[in-house]
C-alpha cells in the first residue's frame, strides 16, 4: 500500500510540473533551468488529489513571481507512518498531516522542528479544517441522522482502528465529544457511547480508506463514520449514486496541521519556498482549492462562497472534547486507555 | 573437509567463509541485532508486559495457528499440484506451471483485496459459503485463505525436482512385485518425499508468519479475534513505540527462528534416514 503510494507520488510530480508549465506565463525561459528548485511535501493518504492541484497552482504563483521553477514531490500514507518516515530521515520539506500530536512527534523524537510549530502559521498552523460525517447507503433504510442511531441495536458501523488511522482517532473523538457535550454528558456516558458504538463495529481496518472499500466495495455496515471531503469523493465519485451524506448536527473541529521541518529546509536552504508554500495555502486561490476538494476554508470570503457545499454542523474543538493529543492519547488510544478497555477481555 | 577441499571450484575455504559471514552479517546479523538493541532499553518487566499482553497472546495465538493450517494444507495440495505437473503431459502445462508462482510475484496487498473482494458476503465465493453458514472474510478463517494463498509455491517448487528424479520405472517395480498403489505411495513415494515436503512446510510457514500486506484486509483485524501479531506490531508503531514493537518482534523472531532450526533438524534426520534405506 505504502510503496504504491509512494511510487504513485512519484509519478505524478513529473506530471504536476507539467501542468504547472502549461498553465503558467512561460516568461523565464530556459535559462531559469538551473534555478529550478524542489520541495517533498509529506502527508496523508486522502490530500493526494487535493495536493495534486495545489502544488500546481504554487509552482504557478512562485514561478511568476520569483522567475524560478519549483516542482512539489508529494509522499501519502498513513499519517503517523508518513511522521515515522520524517523521523528517520525522510527529507520532507512540508509535512501536512491528518493529526498535531504525529507533528508534535517530529519534535519529540528527533527534534526536527521547534515545540511551538502550531503556533507558527495562523489558525492551530491548519489552513483547511474538516469534520466527521456519516455515509449512508442510498436512501437512508435505516433512518441514521444522529450519533444516537449508531448505538442502535442491529445497527453496523464501519471506522478504521483508531490505533492505526489517524483519521479514526478524530471518529473516535467526534463520538466521545458529543456523548461528553450533549444533554446529560458526563465522562460516564461518554464512555458508555463509545463502548456500545464500537460493539457496533464489525472490522477494523488499519486505514481510512481501507474503512471506505470495506464500506462502499464490500458492501459491510450500515453506516461509514468518515472524513466529510472522503465523504463526498466517494458520493460524487462517477455514476455513484448509492450512498447519501448524512451531516450530524453535532461533530467534531479536524484540524490537519501544516508545517515547515526546519532542519530539513535550513539544510538544503529550502527554507523561503517552503514557507511561501505553507503561506499559499492560507491564500484566496490556496483556500479556494481547498474548498474545491471538500475541505472547509479559514477565509471567511472563499467558505462563502461554498456555504452550500458545507451544511452547518455545530463542530467541538479537540480542546473541548479531549484537552490536547497528548492528553487524547494517553486517555484514549495508548495502551490500557478506553479503547483497549473497550476490547478488554471480559468486555466481549 | 579434506575430501572436499579436493574438489573445490570456488577459490579457497578461509576466503569463501569469510565472505559468506560477511555477506550473512551485513545483509541479516546487522540489521536483527538492530532490534534486539531496541528491545534492550527496556526492563525486563516491561518486556514481558509487552509481549504477554492478552492481545498479543492471541494475536500469537492465531498466527502460529493459521501460519499452521495453511502450511498444512499447502503441504498436501502443493504434492498434489507438483505430482500432476511432473507426471503428466497435457495441453496448458505451461500456463499452470507459471500459474504456480503467481502468489510470489503479486504484491501481497493487491491479493489480500482480491481475496477480501471474493470471500466478502457480496463475493462470488462468499455469497454462497454465507448462504452455508460459513463466513471467510473478516474471520481468522479468512487469514488462513490469505496464508494458504501466498505460500502454495513454496510446498510445488520444494516437491517438484524430487519427483522428477523419482523415476517411473520404481514404481513400476513395486507393481511387478505386488504392491497395491497405496502401498507405492506410503512406502515407496512418500518416504522419498518427506525431505522436500518438510522444507516446502517450513518456508509456506516461515512466510506466513511475517504476512502482513494481503491479511489486514480480509482479517477484521478485531483485538483478541482476527488480530495478527505483524498488525499488532505496526499498531505499536503508530503509537511511537519503538520498543514495544519491537519487542513484539523478537518474540515472534525467536519463536520462528527456533521452528526453523527445529524443522532443519527433523530434515536432516529424515534425510539421514531415507539414506540409510537400502536400494534407496
Amino acid at each position: 500500500m505504502e510503496s504504491r503510494a509512494r511510487s504513485s507520488a512519484r509519478n505524478w510530480a513529473p506530471l504536476a510540473l507539467l501542468l504547472s508549465l502549461a498553465g503558467c506565463s512561460r516568461s523565464s525561459g530556459e535559462e531559469d533551468a538551473g534555478r529550478s528548485v524542489t520541495l517533498l511535501n509529506v502527508s496523508y493518504d486522502p490530500t493526494r488529489e487535493l495536493y495534486e492541484d495545489l502544488n500546481a497552482a504554487f509552482a504557478c504563483h512562485w514561478e511568476s513571481a520569483h522567475g524560478q521553477r519549483v516542482s512539489i514531490r508529494q509522499s501519502h500514507g498513513g499519517s503517523g507512518k508518513q511522521a515515522r518516515s520524517v523521523i528517520e530521515g525522510l527529507t520532507a520539506d512540508v509535512v501536512t498531516l491528518a493529526l498535531a500530536y504525529d507533528v508534535d512527534m517530529l519534535h519529540a523524537k528527533a527534534q526536527l522542528l521547534p515545540a511551538d510549530w502550531q503556533s507558527r502559521l495562523p489558525h492551530n498552523s491548519a489552513p483547511y479544517t474538516s469534520t466527521v460525517v456519516f455515509v449512508v447507503r442510498k436512501g437512508n433504510p435505516k433512518g441514521i441522522h444522529d450519533w444516537d442511531d449508531l448505538v442502535r441495536e442491529g445497527i453496523t458501523v464501519i471506522t478504521p482502528n483508531p490505533k492505526t488511522s489517524g483519521g479514526a482517532r478524530w471518529n473516535y473523538l467526534a463520538a466521545w465529544g458529543q456523548a461528553l457535550k450533549g444533554k446529560g454528558g458526563s465522562e460516564a456516558r461518554a464512555q458508555a457511547y463509545v463502548e456500545k458504538l464500537y460493539r457496533n463495529v464489525p472490522v477494523l481496518d488499519s486505514g481510512a480508506r481501507g474503512a471506505t472499500t470495506t464500506f462502499a466495495e464490500r458492501g459491510l455496515g450500515d453506516v461509514l463514520l468518515a472524513w466529510e471531503n472522503e465523504a463526498y469523493l466517494l458520493t460524487r465519485e462517477a455514476g455513484r449514486s448509492e450512498f447519501e451524506v448524512v451531516v450530524p448536527p453535532v461533530s467534531i473541529l479536524a484540524e490537519p496541521p501544516v508545517a515547515l521541518v526546519d532542519r530539513v529546509v535550513d539544510r538544503k536552504g529550502t527554507r523561503a519556498v517552503a514557507e511561501a508554500y505553507l503561506r499559499y495555502l492560507y491564500s484566496d486561490e490556496g483556500q479556494e482549492i481547498a474548498a474545491r476538494h471538500h475541505f472547509r476554508p479559514r477565509s471567511a470570503a472563499v467558505a462563502a462562497k461554498h456555504a452550500s457545499g458545507f451544511p452547518q454542523v455545530t463542530r467541538l474543538t479537540l480542546a473541548e472534547v479531549a484537552g490536547d493529543w497528548a492528553r487524547a492519547q494517553a486517555a484514549h488510544f495508548a495502551d490500557g486507555g478506553v479503547l483497549d478497555r473497550i476490547y478488554a477481555p471480559h468486555a466481549n | 573437509m579434506s575430501r572436499s577441499s579436493r574438489h573445490r571450484v570456488l577459490p579457497g575455504f578461509r576466503l569463501t567463509l569469510g565472505y559468506t559471514w560477511f555477506y550473512l552479517g551485513l545483509v541479516v546479523l546487522i540489521p536483527l541485532s538492530s532490534l534486539f538493541l531496541k528491545t534492550f532499553s527496556l526492563s525486563w518487566e516491561a518486556f514481558w508486559s509487552t509481549v504477554t499482553t492478552a492481545r498479543a497472546l492471541a494475536a500469537y495465538r492465531l498466527s502460529f495457528g493459521a501460519s499452521l493450517a495453511a502450511a498444512l494444507a499447502n503441504v498436501v495440495f502443493g504434492l498434489l499440484v507438483a505430482w500432476v505437473l511432473v507426471r503428466y503431459r497435457f495441453p496448458g502445462r505451461d500456463v499452470l506451471e507459471s500459474l504456480v508462482d503467481l502468489p510470489f510475484a503479486l504484491p501481497t496487498a493487491v491479493a489480500g483485496l482480491t481475496l477480501t473482494t471474493l470471500f466478502s458476503n457480496k463475493g462470488w465465493y462468499g455469497q454462497h459459503l454465507e448462504a452455508l453458514g460459513i463466513s471467510v472474510a473478516y474471520t481468522s478463517l479468512g487469514v488462513a485463505v490469505a496464508l494458504t494463498f501466498i505460500g502454495l509455491p513454496f510446498v510445488v517448487r520444494a516437491v517438484q525436482p524430487v519427483l522428477e528424479e523419482l523415476d517411473a520405472d520404481v514404481e513400476e517395480a513395486a507393481a511387478t512385485l505386488g504392491a497395491s498403489p497405496w502401498q507405492t505411495f506410503r512406502r515407496v513415494l512418500f518416504p522419498a518425499l518427506v525431505p522436500a515436503l518438510l522444507s516446502g512446510f517450513t518456508l509456506a510457514f516461515a512466510r506466513a508468519l511475517g504476512e502482513y500486506g494481503s491479511v489486514v484486509f480480509i482479517s477484521g483485524n478485531m483485538p483478541l479475534r482476527t488480530e495478527i501479531v505483524p498488525l499488532l506490531i505496526i499498531t505499536r508503531l503508530e503509537q511511537y513505540d519503538y520498543e514495544g514493537a519491537t519487542a513484539i518482534a523478537i518474540v515472534m523472531l525467536a519463536a520462528s527462528f527456533s521452528l526453523l532450526l527445529a524443522v532443519n533438524l527433523l530434515h536432516r534426520w529424515s534425510h539421514r534416514r531415507l539414506e540409510a534405506r537400502p536400494g534407496a
